[in-house]
């Protein structure tokens, strides 16, 4: 099977870099699906997303992105989060608390608000 | 004499609990340098796959940025300079406080008048001492900062220059808000833990660092880092590399995005160096600290002992004279 070298690096750490054979990622214009051989792309990462990496050892590796870039070559996906976190670093509890406690009424709420869901969000995608 | 000993006896008691300070900053210090050093070490991948992504999106986009425009006539330049929230570490503040002074006399004479922006408690007080306005400051992060610290400084910045574009003459532009034309950054930069020297680097209008090796076509590859401030060129070339690159959203807007938050990434890596040269200078100025307490105390304690062997025998002397009178005064009678 192809693969390809994923990088995924926030700006204080390279969080995971390896082989991967498939990424899932959301741009500001939509979802993408990405496989080796993939035409080069540039593209914006939704403010909060989740991004879904299968590695070629069978595992797969679920991110809270929040914000940031992806730019994918033939064999290279390298991914700019300005914040990310591993799902098995989530605290769950800390989200949901913050989701309670996030109000959708502002703007900064929202953001609060949509951070803490993708945060959830990425913890169950791992779990099941 | 017994009140010299006693005196002696306090200042090694209080040169020794100084020391026990100026020790352990030390060896907190010397921890906080690897640590500093290694978080360069983690950001650096970011930084150089920002780069990469901005020479191919340059060779893409139009590159009328206002981040990337030099302004027809710049009057206001902002200045951000890095200090410590900690005295205890030698000249360091002093020094970038000084190439700062340095930076703004120069942009006055280019007829730009500096606002400054600090970072550190050191930089605000002396600033205030002197009673001169500062616009912004963030403190209490000097020694570990975070992204997110150099993010809040960078959005802060980010608006004031982009609030700058429409200023006209000496007043606000429409948005009723005077901005700045320019951005400067005056930090330290650490170049291995014996020299640490201040920096003045100009952020915007922005020179981005082209990565030459993936576009070999987009030349040329500048490399400005050292370069003097004012001999930064508005290096735009667009010629070359026909890309096949597909954008998401269309460049332009990806541009648009893209470079606050390279300053952003630029000045989280010019904090980190900061804080790895503030612990360098603080390690370097707590040992000598320690070097000339160990030597007052050895001093010390030689007077001590000086002083204490000279009562003892002024003490024998006034003995055996008091028994010699004794002595003689029985057996006159």
């Amino acid at each position: 099977m192809a693969e390809m070298t994923v990088d995924l690096m926030s700006v204080e750490r390279r969080l995971w870099s390896g082989e991967a054979s498939f990424v899932l990622a959301r741009t500001t214009v939509g979802q993408v699906g990405i496989m080796p051989g993939h035409q080069p792309l540039l593209g914006q990462m939704e403010e909060a997303g989740v991004v879904r990496i299968d590695g070629t050892d069978g595992n797969s590796i679920t991110v809270a992105v929040h914000g940031g870039f992806l730019s994918v070559s033939a064999e290279r996906v390298s991914i700019l989060a300005e914040y990310a976190e591993m799902s098995d670093e989530i605290d769950t509890d800390r989200a949901r608390k913050a989701l309670d406690r996030a109000d959708g009424s502002d703007e900064e709420g929202a953001a609060a608000r949509a951070r803490a869901e993708v945060r959830l969000k990425a913890a169950e995608a791992s779990s099941r | 004499m017994a009140a010299q000993i006693r005196v002696l006896r306090r200042r090694i008691k209080s040169t020794q609990s100084i020391k026990k300070i100026t020790r352990s900053q030390e060896l907190i210090a010397t921890s906080r340098i690897a640590k500093a050093r290694a978080r360069v070490d983690e950001a650096r991948p970011y930084a150089e796959e920002m780069t990469r992504t901005l020479s191919e999106l340059a060779s893409n986009s139009a590159l009328d940025h206002p981040l990337l425009v030099e302004r027809e006539e710049p009057k206001r330049a902002a200045v951000l300079v890095v200090t410590s929230d900690r005295g205890q570490c030698g000249g360091y503040n002093a020094n970038v406080l000084k190439e700062a002074e340095r930076l703004q006399e120069l942009l006055r004479e280019q007829g730009k008048e500096p606002v400054l922006y600090v970072i550190g408690r050191k930089g605000v007080s002396y600033y205030r001492f002197r009673k001169r306005e500062v616009e912004e400051s963030w403190t209490g992060f000097s020694e570990q900062p975070s992204y997110e610290h150099a993010a809040e400084a960078a959005r802060t910045l980010v608006a004031a220059f982009m609030a700058g574009v429409d200023d006209s003459g000496d007043g606000a532009g429409e948005d009723g808000v005077q901005g700045v034309d320019e951005l400067h950054l005056v930090y330290t930069s650490f170049k291995n833990m014996i020299t640490q020297t201040p920096q003045a680097r100009r952020m915007a209008p922005l020179e981005v660092e082209y990565s030459g090796g993936i576009s070999a076509a987009a030349e040329p590859a500048t490399d400005t880092e050292d370069e003097e401030q004012q001999n930064y060129p508005s290096e735009t070339d667009t010629k070359g590399l026909q890309s096949i690159y597909e954008f998401e959203p269309d460049p332009d807007t990806l541009f648009d995005a893209l470079l606050p938050k390279y300053i952003g990434a630029r000045l989280y890596a010019a904090l980190l160096e900061s804080a790895a040269s503030e612990s360098a200078n603080r390690q370097r100025a707590m040992k000598a600290a320690t070097d000339n307490a160990n030597e007052l105390i050895r001093t010390l304690t030689l007077e001590a002992n000086q002083a204490r062997q000279a009562q003892i025998t002024q003490e024998i002397s006034e003995i055996v004279g008091g028994v010699d009178a004794l002595a003689t005064a029985g057996s006159e009678s």
